[in-house]
């Protein structure tokens, strides 16, 4: 063989119930650099895997005081700074007024960071995964909840890895090489 | 006898709340017994995926290029039309001095108004857990987003050159002037665009997990491709899955507070001046309501068509239309709620030049107007008070092209009959529409049903990760933290 060597080992479940508790017993005994993929988000499965929460409303909650720390400079230095614009008598600056812009301009930076603080968190765009000619995984996104066990986790041997994979049962245990 | 005998109400019907003890604190129920199910026949979790991604594999037939050339040619002369605005001027237009804002204006709160049921259906009901709602998001999200490019166009051309629309936008120039914050046109400004924005990147967020499916369904290269490309290299992880599910219930949380603000900011353009029949408070409410109201109406005439030609029955279900004749049945109740209080205040408020604008534009010149705006938006939706009637297809199709044009008339109303008749009676004036904007109208319907068109096919029209989760039995019985 060439000098390929075993990245994964993949396992396939069909019953949410089932990759749940896998998913549990995986997490109990140790492992943590795994995952699951699915079809469609699966209530729960996250917990059971340990994933910790997602800091993402952090980095949405940054995006929107950004947006409104923004609004209220941009209209109060532009209104009343740089090129005073006397409306009626009107104060040069008044929260009243700003309101609108300041909201929209919120949500504006709050959703740009949440959409863009959802791709890095992922990873993504990556166009390119080790277990991408894998046609199980490649089910993934269609009918199969497939879990797989990375070579890169501390607990990771092949034969005990493999062999726990089956005692919870997964269906057609396989390795994948790069 | 005693008169005052009392009356034992009899004990609440405990079925009523038979669905709620369903929910066991899990906001995604597993079964619900009492409800029709969501999806009809049954099918697996690959029969979803070959079905709605099997309609972007399959080979579109020549009806399909038919439709699309007829409306591409429709927008195509929309344009033209524009091209002569442009080109000579807004005078080809029929608006003048006593009626500055006619019928562009008037289309553009028309198409801002149909765009809101989309935010409605992804955002508010996601929020509110209305879990029909999957079938129906995706396509209603996409006509949120073509109706408000449509939208779009009109402001930019009643401005007369186009080509300084960026003016609109506060940058800093060689004139050294900034933009007037206190203006609501300029809020509008901020609003449509935000509205623009967040809902092109929710609609695309939505889309990269079925862009995936799709990636792993289509055979041709260019396909796999191209949806590749665009699903970003999307695997199903469940640890993506855990910051996307918070994304998409930030998205949907921001979503609910713009949809409201952006018609409350095209309602300001009007309620902020001193125009009697537009200064007026109820104004945002009154639109918003009204724009989910005209949203929910092309929605309807939309899928009907699509169901049938797609082939979408079992997913787009009557039950789904029942809910969306409910709501348009609610929604039509609140804008005839406003029709009659503006009408109120009008007396109430002892204005006369108030009261002289309502019964102008009740009896004026413009009645027919008004009325057709009555008839259709509070009169028609009436049927909907029978289940009969919310589960009979050709008469939900006929209603919701009704109330499209009640609404439009709506605008039309506010706008034209407000403005013809001005303080000095020497200024009255009547509005009359050319060619030129009829055809700048029908343009842009042209153009929103090519890119309907075109969406529909290339694109999966129903969320397909959404829809295998509430398929029964797709979901855990139980929690994976909360073993018995």
């Amino acid at each position: 063989m060439s000098d390929k060597k075993t990245v994964a080992v993949l396992g396939n479940f069909t019953d949410p119930n089932k990759i749940m508790e896998a998913a549990a017993k995986v997490h109990q005994s140790g492992y943590t650099d795994f995952d699951i993929y699915t079809p469609y988000p699966v209530h729960g499965l996250d917990k059971a895997m340990g994933v910790k929460r997602t800091i993402l409303p952090y980095i949405s909650f940054g995006g929107g005081m950004f947006g409104l720390s923004n609004a209220i400079f941009l209209i109060w230095w532009t209104g009343s700074v740089d090129y005073k614009l006397n409306i009626g008598g009107k104060p040069l600056f008044a929260f009243q007024f700003s309101i609108p812009v300041m909201f929209e301009l919120t949500v504006l930076l709050t959703g740009l960071a949440t959409f863009f603080g959802l791709w890095f968190l992922c990873g993504l765009p990556k166009w390119h995964s080790d277990l991408q000619d894998d046609e199980g995984f490649q089910r993934a996104v269609d009918d199969t909840f497939v879990l797989s066990i990375f070579s890169s986790d501390k607990r990771f041997s092949l034969e005990t890895t493999e062999r726990f994979m089956n005692e919870i049962g997964a269906d057609n245990v396989r390795r994948i090489e790069a | 006898m005693s008169v005052e005998t009392v009356t034992k109400t009899a004990p609440r019907n405990v079925v009523d709340h038979l669905d709620a003890t369903a929910y066991h604190g899990n906001p995604y129920p597993v079964e619900e017994p009492m409800r029709e199910p969501l999806v009809l026949g049954n099918p697996s979790l690959h029969d979803v995926t070959a079905k709605i991604a099997g309609i972007i594999e399959g080979k579109p037939n020549l009806k399909y290029w038919i439709a699309v050339l007829i409306c591409a040619s429709i927008a195509g002369a929309g344009f033209g039309a524009i091209g002569e605005t442009v080109m000579t001027g807004i005078g080809v237009w029929g608006s003048n001095n006593t009626i500055g804002w006619a019928w562009d204006i008037t289309n553009f709160v028309f198409w801002i108004g149909i765009g809101h049921a989309g935010t409605l259906i992804s955002a508010i009901l996601y929020l509110f857990r209305q879990k029909w709602r999957t079938a129906i998001n995706r396509s209603a999200e996409a006509m949120t987003i073509f109706a408000v490019l449509c939208a779009g166009i009109f402001p930019v051309i009643h401005t007369g050159r186009p080509w300084l629309a960026y003016w609109l936008t506060p940058y800093p120039n060689q004139m050294q002037m900034w933009v007037n914050f206190r203006s609501p046109l300029v809020w509008d400004v901020f609003a449509v665009s935000t509205y623009l924005t967040v809902s092109a990147l929710f609609w695309f967020m939505g889309l990269v997990p079925d862009l995936a499916t799709v990636r792993n369904f289509v055979k041709g290269k260019i396909a796999k491709r191209l949806y590749t490309f665009f699903s970003l290299g999307w695997t199903g992880s469940m640890r993506n899955w855990h910051h996307y599910e918070i994304a998409y219930m930030i998205l949907a949380g921001l979503s609910t507070p713009l949809v409201l603000s952006v018609h409350t900011i095209v309602s300001m353009d009007f309620a902020t001046s001193v125009l009697p029949g537009w200064h007026t408070t109820i104004f945002p409410p009154y639109f918003v309501a009204g724009a989910i109201f005209s949203g929910f109406a092309m929605v309807m005439t939309l899928l009907v068509i699509a169901r049938e030609i797609l082939g979408l029955k079992e997913f787009i279900t009557l039950k789904h239309l029942e809910n969306m004749n409910k709501i348009i049945l609610a929604t039509g109740m609140m804008v005839g709620y406003a029709y009659s209080m503006e009408f109120f205040i009008a007396w109430y408020s002892g204005n006369e030049y108030e009261r002289t604008v309502f019964i102008n534009r009740a009896f004026g010149e413009y009645w027919w107007a008004y009325w057709s705006m009555v008839s259709c938006n509070v009169l028609s939706p009436q049927v909907y008070w029978f289940k009969k009637a919310r589960r009979n297809i050709p008469l939900m199709f006929v209603i919701s092209i009704f109330v499209n044009i009640g609404m439009w008339f709506e605008r039309f109303t506010i706008i034209s009959t407000s403005l013809h008749h001005d303080f000095l009676p020497s200024s009255w004036s009547y509005y009359t529409p050319t060619m030129v904007e009829v055809g700048i109208f029908v343009g842009t319907i042209g153009l929103f049903l090519t890119l309907f068109l075109l969406f529909s096919k290339y694109l999966p029209v129903i969320a397909i990760s959404e829809i295998k989760g509430v398929m029964p039995g797709s979901q855990p019985t139980h929690h994976g933290d909360e073993h018995h």
